[in-house]
């Protein structure tokens, strides 16, 4: 059993890691090779099929799909990252300190974990997008997100370190005089890096899938191109009726294959973490 | 008395979720670089009428006490709470005035109730038996092939795969409406027909990726039991395997998804309403979206507040289903 | 009756084998007392795993006979079986008493339901009531009030739960019990009623028990007949009484040594070092390397274990 378990880690975690390495190829170098703003309206002859000169077609405004795809892409992961990372800081730190030092900064702090599990998100966005006018900037996107988002890897940590608090190694180590913070970063981290790994990416995930979802119905920025502005102007355009697939096609597959490459890694590496926490 | 004592709490958690909620959405709009009322003024001078300044002030005052802007910021915070705790009044809707907001409410409320119930119960308790089943026969081709399809299915958004499935569905194959239009008067044959088929493709979405999601954890969780000690000794007492699979690791493996399953219903409401907007499905997220696109500040306030509230009392009862099911928090 | 002949059991592939039970023959009769003991690892509990035929979690018989012959109460008729054929004698012929109580129960289901759940077909007869009244007089004989039925585990005391596992592996009325550490983790109070009960369901029932203890105070308290496991091997056996009073075997001296007596006043000696890994055992004797009378002949032939000196079987060049 334990043996069957390393064997799917592995695999998922290569598979994640590797169409991730595509996608992050696509999206962080090729843009740079862009002929001019692909954001830009008839930069080139509108509606044409797949061609050598427009790998995947152009787009009813005069856009090639292709670069377009590729700029897209960048934003979304940019955004992804970013907001990833500062979640799931602010969230390792808030789960470390309630867990590891109790009391009333736990209640605190898990209030407003529980507080933000329960409000959803995405009507708050929108009451923002809303309130600015019809469109929200990326960055303001972002930091509503970290705002929405450092709950999860915070309950998680919090679980982890308040585990940890009644371990053996950890009494040892406080009675030989470690001070706190010493013990939490010297002993408790290491078991929390690969957990965290875990959920920074997943907080990617969801960052990318709500700035998608809020740019499906509209909300997102105009300025920038990410991968729900694309799929947003393709239905607004009527490419479904129009069964010009490729416009909407290309962003759908960029989303499904990027999403599902998030999950494989942060799945693989959260399996790998518990398979070593066992002992195995 | 200690499970009283467990209820209380969670229920004043509940109390204070709501207010935290409510509390976060009254101030977010002041931190809005557009004043409201100069918003709605504004749109309505587009409109192309034209109104002298004594009538534009007069519409002024009007809006910002319909919007419960006068006064100090603590006195309308106040106002805001009383009156929505109180009398669930949200004020008339602004682009459909008089109507009150709150009875455009309760029209749209049902449908994403079912919407978002109906689907996400069938999931779950679908998810929840297929992947239980695969975690016991961990090593069946069928167990492989089910965990494989769950997790590509698992991170594709809803909305993503009802894109998927209407581009199928409704247009390439002209099977299932592209927007919704409900035939029929309430209640009668005709509409709760229309209601299911136009339904169909939305619910189909949900359940597809939340089954995936349950799939996958389930699975988890069964593989985990199923080293268990007591289903050791369950098994060298000479028990079937079937007896055990569903007396002894059932029961157990679905403890841990009730928590999870309160867990996930923030997230899930966020889909149904991206799901409503883009089937044009007459639910919750269809009106706010309506708010948005009319500028009607009542209206988006009202159905935001819904949300959270709504949210908020959907984790409590599954938090307070729990115990039900556990016996060590039922009898501590 | 149940006869073990030259069994190797452990786990991984043949050129890896580790051998927790190696090239053992026991049986174990029909009613009586045996005690297995030995220190942790020395493979006592799979020893126990393969008397009652679990081939479970990688564990596997390489070589060796593994046979059950019992008569059937009810019938009357022999039934014999062997080793990988056990199951249908599971909690019918042959019970187990397991260690760890609170892991071991399912946390969500009533203590009665569990009972009843393992009853072989010819205890099921009656209505739900009857097999109820005739647990509640069964566990009242055992000290047990009939509450504990309707119990759920955790809301049950540690030395109520492993009475529980007692009643549980007892009331089909088998005709082995197999306990492995029954009193391990309990305090000396609740130890006591546990051996008491066990030697008084023996002693009415008239079957055979077999006890895993590293304990040999229990061991000397109520078995009639003592194995000693080392590394994976049998060093001694015999009948209690007579190997506490003069035991033969170097390692068995030790441990009987190492015992606390009521008036002894001389220091105790203890065992120093540790006893071989499984995945690798010297080539002599398993214990020479802390045996205080090994001479050249024990680091390079392994003794079998064989009747000696005083009669019964002991595992070394010397006794």
């Amino acid at each position: 059993m334990r043996s069957r378990l390393l064997a799917n880690a592995p695999l998922r975690l290569w598979l994640g890691l590797g169409l991730l390495v595509l996608i992050v190829a696509v999206g962080m170098l090729l843009p740079w090779l862009a002929p001019g703003d692909p954001l830009h309206w008839y930069g080139v002859p509108r509606n044409l099929p797949a061609s050598p000169a427009h790998l995947l077609g152009t787009t009813n405004l005069g856009q090639d799909i292709f670069w377009l795809l590729t700029w897209a892409l960048q934003n979304s992961l940019m955004l992804g990252v970013v907001t990833g990372f500062f979640s799931t800081l602010i969230g390792v730190f808030a789960g470390l300190s309630a867990g590891y030092l109790g009391g009333a900064i736990d209640r605190v702090l898990s209030f407003f974990m529980d507080a933000f599990v329960c409000v959803p998100s995405l009507p708050v966005l929108i009451l923002l997008a809303a309130l600015f006018g019809g469109q929200l900037s990326l960055p303001v996107i972002g930091a509503t997100l970290i705002v929405f988002n450092w709950p999860y890897p915070a309950r998680q940590v919090r679980a982890v370190a308040l585990s940890m608090r009644e371990r053996q190694f950890v009494a040892v180590a406080w009675f030989s005089g470690e001070s706190r913070v010493r013990i939490l970063v010297r002993h408790i981290f290491p078991y929390i890096a690969g957990w965290s790994m875990a959920n920074f990416i997943n907080t990617v995930l969801v960052a990318i899938a709500a700035e998608t979802s809020l740019a499906v119905i509209g909300l997102s920025s105009a300025q920038r191109a990410t991968l729900g502005t694309m799929i947003y102007w393709a239905l607004k355009y009527q490419a479904l009726l129009a069964k010009r697939y490729l416009w909407v096609g290309a962003p759908v597959t960029a989303v499904v294959v990027l999403f599902v490459g998030l999950f494989l890694l942060s799945s693989g590496i959260a399996m790998r973490s518990a398979a070593r926490r066992s002992g195995a | 008395m200690k499970l009283v004592g467990t209820i209380a709490s969670r229920l004043l958690v509940w109390i204070l979720v709501i207010v935290f909620g409510l509390t976060t959405i009254f101030f977010v709009p002041r931190f809005a670089p557009n004043d409201p009322v100069e918003a709605m003024l504004a749109k309505v001078a587009s409109g192309g009428s034209y109104m002298t300044p004594s009538e534009v002030d007069a519409l002024r005052a009007s809006l910002t006490d319909a919007f419960g802007l006068h006064g100090s910021l603590l006195s309308q915070y106040w106002r805001f709470i009383r009156r929505v705790a109180l009398t669930g009044d949200f004020g008339p809707s602004l682009a459909m005035y008089p109507t009150p907001v709150s009875s455009l409410i309760s029209h749209a409320l049902p449908w994403t109730f079912g919407l978002l119930m109906t689907s996400t119960l069938l999931a779950w308790l679908l998810g929840n038996l297929v992947g239980m089943l695969a975690g016991w026969r961990p090593d069946r081709t069928l167990s492989r092939v089910l965990e494989g399809v769950a997790i590509v299915i698992y991170p594709i958004p809803y909305y993503i795969l009802a894109l998927v499935l209407s581009i199928l569905f409704s247009y390439v194959w002209h099977i299932f409406p592209l927007t919704t239009s409900v035939q029929g008067t309430p209640w009668t044959w005709a509409f709760v027909e229309s209601v299911v088929w136009n339904s169909t493709l939305p619910a189909a979405s949900i359940v597809v990726v939340v089954f995936g999601w349950w799939v996958i954890s389930s699975k988890a969780q069964t593989t985990v039991l199923a080293e268990e000690e007591f289903v050791r000794y369950a098994r060298l007492k000479g028990l079937s395997d079937s007896r055990i699979l569903w007396r002894y690791i059932l029961p157990n493996a679905l403890l841990p998804q009730i928590t999870f399953l309160a867990l996930q219903i923030g997230l899930m409401f966020n889909g149904a309403i991206i799901m409503e907007i883009l089937f044009g499905y007459p639910g919750l997220g269809q009106l706010i979206y309506t708010a948005i696109l009319q500028g009607d500040y009542n209206l988006l306030m009202g159905t935001i507040s819904l949300s959270v509230i709504a949210v908020a009392t959907a984790t409590l009862i599954v938090d307070l289903l729990y115990p039900l099911f556990d016996p060590r928090i039922r009898h501590g | 009756m149940i006869a073990l002949k030259g069994v190797r059991a452990g786990y991984g592939p043949d050129e890896r084998f580790v051998a927790a039970v190696d090239n053992v023959d026991l049986t174990v009769g029909d009613n009586e007392i045996l005690g297995i003991a030995g220190e942790s690892g020395c493979g006592k509990s799979t020893l126990l795993r393969t008397l009652y035929g679990d081939f479970s979690g990688g564990l596997r018989l390489q070589s060796g006979a593994v046979s059950a012959r019992f008569t059937d109460p009810a019938t009357g008729a022999a039934v014999e079986r062997e080793a990988q054929h056990f199951r249908d004698l599971w909690w019918n012929m042959i019970s187990y008493v397991p260690q760890g109580s609170m892991s071991v129960l399912n946390p969500v289901m009533r203590v009665g339901k569990q009972i009843v759940d393992a009853l072989p077909r010819r205890m099921r007869d009656g209505s739900r009531r009857q097999i109820r009244q005739r647990l509640e007089e069964f566990l009242a004989g055992l000290g047990l009030p009939g509450s504990v039925l309707d119990a759920y585990p955790h809301q049950l005391s540690g030395g109520m739960r492993q009475r529980v596992l007692v009643a549980l592996a007892v009331f089909p009325n088998p005709r082995l019990i197999l306990a492995d550490e029954p009193t391990t983790a309990l305090d000396v109070v609740v130890q006591k009623r546990i051996l008491i009960m066990l030697v008084e369901i023996q002693r009415r029932l008239r079957n055979a028990l077999v006890l895993v203890s590293h304990d040999l105070g229990v061991h000397f308290q109520i078995t009639d007949r003592i194995a000693i496991a080392y590394a994976g091997a049998l060093m001694e056996v015999g009948r209690t009484s007579e190997v506490f009073a003069a035991p033969q075997h170097p390692y068995t001296q030790a441990l009987i040594g190492a015992m606390p007596r009521v008036g002894q006043r001389s220091q105790r000696t203890g065992l120093e070092g540790r006893p071989p890994s499984l995945t690798a055992l010297p080539r002599g004797c398993r214990f020479a390397d802390r045996c205080p009378a090994a001479q050249a002949i024990c680091q390079q032939t392994e003794p079998a274990l064989a009747p000696r000196g005083r009669g019964w079987p002991v595992a070394c060049h010397f006794s």
